[in-house]
């Protein structure tokens, strides 16, 4: 039995699935392997039992992810026997895009953005579920779990409908879309405790083992293939870490730790003094950079 | 009206979460209040501290120190402005509780905000400057707590370090506001000396406020017991979703919205009225015995009886209510006013109704709570209304269940959420006259006549020939053994609606009438033909809402103001140019044209014999799909 407080997350997630599922035409769940879309899926499965899942899942892959997340997406997509649609912008692998020579701006931008806008029109879903969650960073913390996109797919944070009780408002026009964060109050703490109890598989990429690494502007990256290149004077490391978040290797910072099972993640979680976007390369420029990413279309 | 809080530690397992709101104004300190719990209770990561302390040497306005208000003021344009413009929502958990804090700013022009973060609230923190004491903006914030159902207060005295940790200052205040706040049916105050800014009495105790013996704020949040009270209420499941994976599975999706239920007892169908018994409680866990408030589950039922999205099922012995028209408070949210008359999407529940506001009782002052005459509502106000829907709608009054009593408008051209409602009660005296499922449905008595039944409705200018093409279909329907009937204007005129005359209220009356005769007669089976100006765009749409999309063929028949004039059949048009009448549509009231009719009839181009196989061919083509 859960306790009281995961129980009351885990209905709410269900109740806005469900509400979603009932109003749109075409919803989608998007998938990133990570241990937030792991729980997202859990609950989907819990809220339409015993029927299938209504909707499929959108993997958006930059070609850049863990080879590790990978092999876990196409396993759990198999023993769940889940209708998966993994997207690849190829106009960006035509221009040669990649985070190494790219940045890790333009690469984010058009592998990850540009490529969620195309697959989300190519297929016409309406509405998207995504994990993300409020304590991830603050301008996520006023987003609505249900977020309008204008045409094209536009976040205009100063004008988003008011979000009162569980009255959600599904009503769009062509071309416009929702997102749906039905975790929207789940904290980082939340997830792992709900795993744990739940023995949801996550990627083995979240517990302590010896990997090569690198030290690189401050960060600790992995190597997980031949494809990122040594600078001088880089000299590859085996180190005992693992991962808070999980993205693409080249811009996923690990964390030195010896958190082998969950309970220790948790434990390690309730002491921890640095926030697991702390990691992610992506997010360092300016506090506000995501706002400004979000706007733009960025889950 | 004290409540003592309880120290004994809590379980893991019953760990629970309690959201609350922060209620002040800018300079109350809120944001600083918010920054504070989560510093102190060490939710604030070594890499957000430092970005942090770079932010406040940029915007900050606490001199050197850190400036704990930017730690919750997301948004870019709030940071640079100062100002908290939008609902944030923040987590953080002790080892006794997790917490939601909505954060929400306090001006009057914020008022939507407040409400929407007060919505999800089950405790209100409410900001008083020390200095200042109560002022309009307490008296605005606690009746807007009230209003969405808080029914518990902490009173946080703020920037006590600045009136030196005066205890007079502070009982005065206490007193104040205990006197003012004594018709808010608030059940629990408890008043707090704090200093956001120094942490005085939030996390730890105050080191200089030795006089105050209560709990600290976090301690009193930690402890405080607020019984979630809907298990032990009536049982209300609304239906989400039906999952029908295969045909020997139908089940009802939904969540416990208040009481509990278990497997064999006895539910009824509030808007229809059918009463069966719950056969499984089905979750991925495996089946349930019982489900209480808050249990996501799917149920099947022993019979097999029609219920759908927005259905509520309850105990037989105590109903939700059920009907078109109730009393409610409305607060406006939209930059464009609230026009009673006009029609919205209602949300109840999962129900999505159309609906409209007849009459504005009264606007409340938010800062005086004084009664207000007023002919339309704006942007943040609040008031309290009579609200008519196309269909009966099943709820609770508010005050008895958050989740079935309370409703937000939408805007059907623009799709903002506009409103937001809660229930107070049931207009009409039919109080108690519960639905009674008949024993002979509506598919039977068509049956027996061998045919689907239809209302079909004509609607244009007076003269524009509605009714002599409604004779014409009536009769082809009936040279092909259709069972019909013809119900127009004058007509009822002169019996039904003989108390009626021509104004903006009567017509609309007459029109509703006609609505609900026609559904009768199509309930019993028959094919109704209509035939009536209808010059408002609304009241068609509610006779649509009332029939079901399905069985409503609107015929807009289309001829010009000049032609109508120009034939005046029976010579209206005449009076009205020498002034005998007034009020008539096309001259001096208006006639909304449907924008989407099903049958667009442009009778100068088309004689009325192909009008009429129109009309027909298009009906043929419905009922025989």
């Amino acid at each position: 039995m859960l306790p009281k407080h995961l129980r009351r997350l885990e209905a709410e997630s269900i109740e806005i699935m469900r509400d979603v599922v009932a109003e749109f035409e075409r919803p989608v769940m998007l998938y990133s392997i990570g241990k937030d879309s792991s729980v997202m899926l859990h609950i989907a499965i819990k809220a339409f039992y015993p029927a299938k899942l209504p909707f499929p899942l959108l993997h958006i892959d930059t070609t850049w992810k863990f080879r590790e997340m990978i092999s876990f997406r196409d396993a759990t997509a198999k023993r769940l026997g889940l209708d998966l649609i993994v997207h690849i912008n190829k106009e960006g692998i035509a221009r040669g895009i990649n985070p190494i020579d790219s940045g890790s701006a333009l690469h984010t931008q058009v592998m990850k953005t540009d490529a969620l806008k195309q697959a989300l029109d190519l297929h016409g879903f309406d509405a998207a579920f995504g994990g993300a969650r409020r304590d991830e960073e603050r301008s996520r913390a006023k987003e609505r779990i249900l977020s309008f996109r204008s045409a094209g797919h536009v976040w205009d944070p100063r004008n988003q409908r008011p979000e009162l009780w569980s009255l959600f408002n599904t009503r769009i026009r062509q071309g416009e879309t929702m997102r749906v964060f039905a975790m929207s109050n789940w904290t980082e703490l939340d997830v792992w405790e709900y795993i744990m109890l739940e023995k949801i598989p996550v990627v083995p990429l979240y517990f302590a083992k010896r990997r090569p690494t690198l030290r690189r502007n401050g960060a600790t990256i992995m190597i997980d293939d031949e494809r990122l290149p040594l600078n001088c004077g880089e000299t590859p490391e085996m180190r005992m870490i693992r991962f808070r978040t999980l993205g693409c290797y080249p811009l996923s910072g690990a964390i030195e730790s010896d958190a082998m099972a969950i309970e220790d993640i948790v434990a390690e979680m309730q002491t921890a003094t640095v926030s697991e976007r702390q990691g992610r390369l992506i997010d360092v420029d300016e506090a506000a950079s995501m706002e400004k990413k979000k706007r733009e279309g960025y889950f | 009206m004290f409540v003592k809080p309880a120290t004994e530690a809590v379980p893991a397992r019953t760990k629970d979460q309690l959201r609350f709101i922060t209620c002040g104004s800018v300079d109350d300190g809120k944001s600083t209040l918010i920054g504070r719990l989560l510093h102190d209770s060490k939710m604030i990561y070594h890499d957000q501290l430092m970005v942090l302390e770079r932010d406040s040497i940029k915007h900050g306005s606490a001199g050197n120190d850190i400036d704990f208000a930017l730690l919750v003021d997301g948004l870019e344009a709030e940071r640079e402005q100062g100002i908290t413009i939008d609902v944030a929502y923040r987590f953080f958990t002790t080892p006794r509780r997790s917490f939601m804090v909505a954060d929400t700013p306090g001006h009057e022009q914020y008022t939507r905000n407040m409400a929407t973060g007060a919505s999800h609230a089950q405790l209100a923190i409410i900001l008083i400057d020390a200095r200042k004491g109560v002022m309009v903006q307490t008296r605005r914030h606690s009746f807007i707590c009230s209003l969405l159902g808080i029914r518990h207060v902490v009173l946080a005295v703020n920037k006590i370090d600045l009136v030196a940790y005066n205890k007079e200052c502070f009982d005065r205040i206490t007193r104040d506001y205990l006197a003012f706040a004594v018709g808010l049916g608030f059940t629990s105050i408890v008043p707090i000396p704090i200093s956001a800014r120094y942490g005085d009495n939030v996390v730890d105790r105050s080191a200089h406020a030795n006089w105050y013996e209560g709990p600290c704020l976090l301690e009193h949040l930690e402890t405080i017991d607020i019984p979630s009270g809907t298990a032990g209420q009536a049982f209300r499941f609304p239906v989400q979703w039906v999952n029908r994976p295969n045909p020997d599975f139908r089940g009802y999706a939904g969540t416990v919205a208040s009481g509990r239920i278990s497997a064999g007892d006895e539910i009824v169908v509030a808007a229809s009225g059918r009463t069966t018994r719950i056969k499984r409680i089905v979750t991925h866990d495996g089946d349930l015995v019982g489900a209480e408030a808050g249990y996501a589950v799917t149920i099947t039922l022993e019979d097999e009886i029609d219920i759908g999205r927005g259905d509520i099922l309850s105990r037989p012995d105590d109903r939700p209510k059920v009907a078109d028209q109730f009393a409610a408070y409305v607060i406006w949210m939209d930059e464009e006013p609230l026009a009673p008359g006009r029609n919205y999407v209602l949300r109840i529940g999962s129900q999505t109704i159309i609906g409209s506001i007849t009459v504005i009782r009264h606007r409340i002052d938010v800062n005086t709570c004084e009664h207000l005459a007023a002919g339309m509502l704006s942007l943040n106000e609040i008031a309290f209304c009579d609200v008519a829907t196309a269909m009966p709608a099943v709820f609770d009054p508010y005050d008895l269940n958050r989740k079935t009593g309370s409703f937000i408008f939408i805007d059907r051209y623009t799709n903002r959420t506009v409103g937001a409602g809660m229930i107070a009660f049931p207009l009409r005296r039919d109080n108690n006259i519960v639905r009674q499922a008949l024993s002979v449905d509506r598919r039977e008595r068509a049956a027996l006549k061998n045919q689907k039944p239809c209302v079909i409705w004509f609607t244009g200018l007076s003269g524009a020939g509605k009714t002599t093409i409604a004779n014409l279909v009536d009769q082809k329907l009936c040279g092909m053994s259709r069972h019909t009937m013809l119900l127009d204007g004058d007509t009822l005129r002169h019996g039904l609606n003989a108390d009626l005359g021509f104004s903006e209220t009567d017509r609309v009356e007459n029109i509703r009438r006609v609505g609900e005769v026609a559904k009768l007669m199509a309930d019993s089976g028959l094919i109704v033909i209509c035939s009536f100006i209808s010059p408002s765009r609304a009241e068609r749409d509610r006779v649509r809402g009332l029939v079901g999309k399905e069985e409503f063929i609107e015929v807009f028949v289309d001829t010009p103001i000049e032609e109508c004039v120009r034939r005046d059949p029976k010579g209206l048009y005449s009076k009205v140019k020498s002034g005998q009448i007034k009020n008539f549509t096309g001259i001096d009231s208006c006639y909304e044209a449907p924008t989407t009719p099903e049958i667009h009839l442009r009778t100068m181009e088309q004689t009325l014999e192909h009008s009429a196989e129109a009309v027909v061919d298009v009906l043929m083509a419905r009922i025989n799909s």
